[in-house]
């Protein structure tokens, strides 16, 4: 397995491991029993984007799944700072959640209600921020994300480019430290798929949030991964976690071919600006 | 020539004993899954008693607007010709003895303590038990609820109480409708077809309304919307991520939900009747 050295660990993180977003410890995941993956060990570094890769049905999904609290580990933990997700008391539990937000693959935007109520109930749930503040910090994540203009539309009124920055905006207005993309780019035509990576690199650049993303898209991961983690489906477990640069020319044979045939000729943004909307 | 046709293999006994007993597992784990749903259902409450719960006010007004004022039409619509079938068959076979003058209380008691809250029931499952399976049900396949759930919002509380809650608020007063019209279509036939004058139908209405019908067959209603609730409900968020499983989550929640009101119609009346009700 290819792990990049422990001395890159940023400082903080190298003195105290609790201060890393995430630690994944010799998690196994599956469904009813089954393992899926297992012997899972990695962790997250401040402000840091982490790519999951692997092929389709190899557990990325369901590793995600499980880092996020909505299935139970087979073994192993999952740690955010040093409290255990999963062995923790519920009121525990619900501060760590408000710590990372979730953008689900297809967005999972509440159909039922506008843009902007989808942004405010998380913060109707847990903030006493009265309705004016909700609303300003709603379309001020919007604006993030470069839909300003979509704090009174439906879901249903959005493209497929926007629901995905929609929630986005919608995963960030806790502010948490850590960021779930579920397939980011995933149904999107190229030119957006590029600007969903900017904006990636906007979040983790400027507002030193830290990603971990599951992907099939290996431009994105090259674009803003500055690790990406590699889980084989015959191993059932992970086989390389380094930079994709140094996992295309060093990694082991398979993670290799994985990468090289999964590039391809992605346009530049139409824009300059990774704030500018997508069509 | 005539061509020799092989019979086409049918299933051996051990593969049908195989069917029936993963057919029987499945809905063993169905109605275990159903009780924990109930269970769950209950908890919620427990916690909105406790002032503990995460459902929003809002969501109950939205669902009380989409519950009642919509459904009130065809409540209505569907008790008048039910209250004018009762008049009519029950005039038929009281007039064969003379007692025409006893339609009016078969209606009324028919209207008010069975019928009323059942057509009310059977409306509802139809109208509401399967949009309220479907849109959960399409929020499951679209990872609405896991979006929920990972925010640590509990589904039962924001989605299941503000329907539940809805539907036994609106239930009594659309049952009170329901009977009042049922009782009224009776009117006509009984002074058309038998010749029954309008004062004395009337009158022998409000000599047969008892306190008595009058609370079972709102209590009956009342059930009938739990029933009605938790089988949309219960289906909605059970269903499955794939595209089908919306329409299957529909058709099961409106199955169960009129086998259910059955049930507890058969059930209730037999108890109340036990009782000397």
């Amino acid at each position: 397995m290819t792990v990049a050295p422990p001395t890159t660990l940023a400082p903080t993180e190298a003195q105290d491991p609790a201060a890393a977003p995430l630690r994944v410890e010799g998690l196994a995941v599956g469904h009813q029993g089954r393992v899926v993956q297992r012997d899972l060990t990695f962790t997250l570094r401040r402000g840091e984007v982490l790519a999951i890769v692997g092929a389709s049905g190899c557990g990325k999904s369901t590793l995600l799944r499980h880092l996020i609290g909505l299935q139970t580990p087979l073994a192993g933990r999952v740690l955010y700072g040093s409290h255990d997700f999963h062995h923790c008391d519920e009121a525990t539990r619900d501060g760590l959640r408000r710590r990372f937000g979730v953008m689900f693959q297809a967005g999972a935007l509440w159909s039922s209600m506008t843009v902007g109520d989808n942004l405010m109930l998380p913060m109707r749930l847990f903030t006493d921020w009265p309705p004016a503040e909700r609303e300003r910090r709603a379309r001020h994540k919007l604006a993030l994300v470069g839909l300003p203009q979509g704090f009174e539309l439906t879901p249903a009124a959005l493209s497929g480019g926007m629901r995905k920055r929609a929630a986005i905006a919608r995963a960030l207005v806790l502010d948490p430290a850590l960021l779930y993309l579920d397939e980011p780019s995933s149904g999107l035509d190229p030119v957006n798929a590029t600007r969903l990576d900017e904006l990636i690199g906007h979040l983790r650049d400027d507002l030193g949030t830290s990603v971990v993303m599951v992907t099939h898209d290996i431009d994105s991961v090259f674009a803003v991964a500055d690790r990406a983690l590699f889980l084989d489906e015959q191993a059932l477990t992970m086989t390389a976690l380094d930079t994709p640069a140094a996992l295309l020319a060093q990694g082991p044979a398979q993670v290799r071919e994985f990468l090289s045939r999964g590039r391809s000729a992605r346009p530049q943004a139409a824009s300059s600006s990774p704030m500018a909307c997508p069509a | 020539m005539k061509a020799e046709v092989s019979p086409l293999p049918g299933p051996g006994p051990a593969e049908m004993h195989d069917r029936a007993s993963s057919g029987t597992r499945a809905s063993l784990i169905s109605a275990g899954g159903t009780l924990v749903f109930f269970g769950e259902v209950l908890l919620a409450l427990g916690r909105l008693l406790r002032g503990r719960s995460c459902m929003q006010r809002t969501d109950l007004l939205a669902q009380l607007d989409r519950t009642g004022p919509l459904a009130l039409p065809i409540v209505v619509l569907t008790c008048f010709l039910v209250g004018l079938m009762l008049a009519y068959m029950g005039g038929a076979q009281l007039a064969r003895i003379g007692a025409q003058a006893l339609i009016a209380d078969v209606v009324t008691v028919g209207m008010v303590r069975e019928l009323g809250g059942l057509m009310t029931g059977v409306i509802l499952a139809g109208r509401l038990g399967a949009a309220f399976a479907a849109e959960l049900a399409s929020m499951q396949s679209h990872e609405e609820i896991d979006a929920l759930r990972v925010l640590g919002v509990n589904p039962v509380d924001h989605l299941v109480l503000p329907r539940l809650l809805a539907l036994l608020l609106v239930m009594p007063l659309l049952t009170a409708f329901g009977m009042l019209v049922g009782v009224l279509a009776g009117l006509p036939a009984a002074v058309a077809a038998f010749g029954v004058p309008a004062a004395e139908y009337l009158h022998g209405s409000l000599k047969a309304l008892t306190w008595t019908h009058l609370w079972i067959g709102q209590f009956k209603a009342i059930v009938y919307a739990a029933l009605v609730a938790l089988a949309g409900c219960r289906e909605g968020l059970g269903a499955g991520r794939d595209a089908e499983a919306v329409g299957e989550a529909t058709t099961r929640a409106v199955v169960k939900a009129l086998v259910w009101i059955v049930a507890a119609a058969c059930a209730t009346t037999v108890f109340f009747t036990s009782l000397g009700y």
